[in-house]
């Protein structure tokens, strides 16, 4: 495990949240679906089926604490899931959903993620790529 | 993987544990998912949010409390159920050995001053952690072990998860198993259950949850396939076939907070015997398993 010296804060990139949205990405480019739909499925860098079921069949252990994120692209917009991915919290203050691109107002964080977001901007752009093509 | 494990699964899982689902077969909580508005929708949103929220954090009505022996697959159940199987039947009888033998500079064993644990122990495994008055403070029966260890036996404390202590622990946990919880709550121990039950409640890690979203809100819900169960602590020490070994309260405190990407306490720390005060005056009423087995 990194010490917490080891693990320098990262300076997030600045957002504007706009109604319930962040309509702008998070790097300023487009993020790639199917790197996002890694992210998603897996356990240990998403943690989304910790919570969430998803359409994939083949993924035997999925949550059942979540909406199925099977059609999250019709219900919502990019920004919309950008806002909900970033900072679900920003929505609904109870909301177990983590807060993915959010460092302040966190406590006893391991000393090994202490200062980092759970995704990075990049990847969160990957995610949000992917989720707007779950039309149906 | 489960949950708050960071090694890859080592052991297979057991033949019948519920660890497998398909699509969600529960369905999703829909009290949750109406807290789900829009900030457009205003202020009737947040009238509900707050009416809701509320409704979420209720404590678990005390009818409907389950251990986590419920939750199980009936070969788990069965290995638990059966001495000749349970894993933890060994651990049990190298306690029985430790109880007889004479250790430390005082040359005196547990059983010098206790007699026959059968008759002496029935019942304390039950009433722990409970207020020392030397210590000024509630004391798990770890603690209350390695203090008979260091001023009655003169001898060196047992470290957590050792072996001996396990042993010991699951030892003296057995002569209460089938008796009801029933840790005392009063003058002196109130300010160490109101401190488990803020740790309890209290966001933390990375993940920002808290035991109570889990174990609380969400239990019967399934976490990555694994189902959410109530967290009583009313079978420990108990063999976890994750682990592949008896571990302690602690160690599943441990493990739930590394899940949480929380930094875990040092074993021993006051904050996880206040949160098992709060957890067994919680379960208080429920039947002690101990030695139990979990998946
Ligand atoms: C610890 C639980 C948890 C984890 C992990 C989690 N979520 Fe969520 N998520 C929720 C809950 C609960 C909601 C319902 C709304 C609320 O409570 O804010 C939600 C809502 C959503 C929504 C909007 C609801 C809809 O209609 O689909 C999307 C999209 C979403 N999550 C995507 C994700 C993605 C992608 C990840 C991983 C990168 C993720 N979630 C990880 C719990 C979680
Ligand atoms: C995101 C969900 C989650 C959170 C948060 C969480 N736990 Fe757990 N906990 C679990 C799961 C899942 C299990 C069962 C693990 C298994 O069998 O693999 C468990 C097991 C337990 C058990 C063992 C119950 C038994 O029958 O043996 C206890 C006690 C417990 N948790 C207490 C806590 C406490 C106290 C906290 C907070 C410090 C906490 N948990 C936080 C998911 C969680």
């Amino acid at each position: 495990m990194l010490g917490a010296s080891a693990a320098p804060a990262q300076e997030l990139r600045p957002t504007t949240v706009t109604g319930d949205a962040i309509p702008a990405s998070l790097t300023g480019a487009p993020g790639d679906a199917e790197r996002g739909l890694k992210i998603v499925t897996n356990r240990q860098v998403g943690l989304c089926l910790l919570c969430h079921s998803g359409p994939y069949p083949q993924e035997r252990f999925q949550g059942t604490m979540a909406p199925d994120l099977k059609g999250a692209g019709a219900r919502w917009t990019e920004g919309q899931l950008r806002l909900r991915i970033v900072d679900a919290a920003r929505l609904n203050r109870e909301t177990i959903m983590p807060p993915y691109y959010r460092l302040d107002g966190l406590n006893r964080v391991a000393a090994g993620f202490r200062g980092k977001p759970i995704l990075t901007a990049e990847q969160i752009e990957d995610v949000v790529a992917y989720l707007v093509t779950l039309k149906d | 993987m489960r949950w708050g494990d960071q090694a890859p699964a080592s052991s297979p899982a057991q033949a019948g544990d519920p660890v497998t689902t398909g699509l969600a077969s529960a369905p999703y909580n829909h009290r949750r998912r109406l807290l789900d508005a829009p900030l457009s929708r205003g202020i009737t949103a947040c009238v509900l949010v707050a009416l809701l929220s509320s409704l979420a954090r209720a404590e678990i009505p005390l009818a409907e409390r389950r251990s986590g022996y419920e939750q199980m697959s009936p070969a788990t159940k069965a290995m638990q159920d059966d001495d000749t199987s349970n894993p933890a039947t060994l651990s049990v009888l190298d306690g029985e050995a430790l109880w007889r033998r004479k250790a430390g500079d005082a040359n005196k064993a547990c059983a010098d001053c206790h007699g026959d644990a059968a008759a002496s122990m029935r019942g304390v495994a039950a009433r722990y952690p409970a207020f020392s008055s030397a210590q000024g403070r509630a004391i798990d029966i770890e603690q209350r072990i390695n203090l008979c260890r260091t001023e009655q036996q003169k001898a060196t404390p047992l470290a957590h998860e050792s072996r001996d202590l396990l042993a010991l622990t699951a030892y003296i946990g057995r002569q209460s198993r089938g008796m009801p919880i029933d840790v005392a709550a009063d003058e002196k121990t109130k300010p160490f259950i109101e401190s488990g039950r803020r740790l309890y409640a209290m966001r933390q890690g990375q993940l920002n949850l808290s035991c109570q979203n889990c174990h609380d809100d969400n239990w019967g819900q399934k976490l990555a396939g694994v189902p959410l169960v109530q967290g009583h602590p009313n079978g420990y020490p108990l063999y976890r076939l994750e682990w592949q070994s008896l571990g302690s309260l602690q160690r599943r405190l441990r493990n739930c907070l590394i899940g949480m990407r929380a930094e875990p306490y040092p074993y021993g720390a006051d904050e996880y015997v206040d949160l098992e005060l709060f957890l067994m005056w919680r379960a208080r009423g429920m039947t002690v398993e101990t030695p139990a087995v979990r998946p």
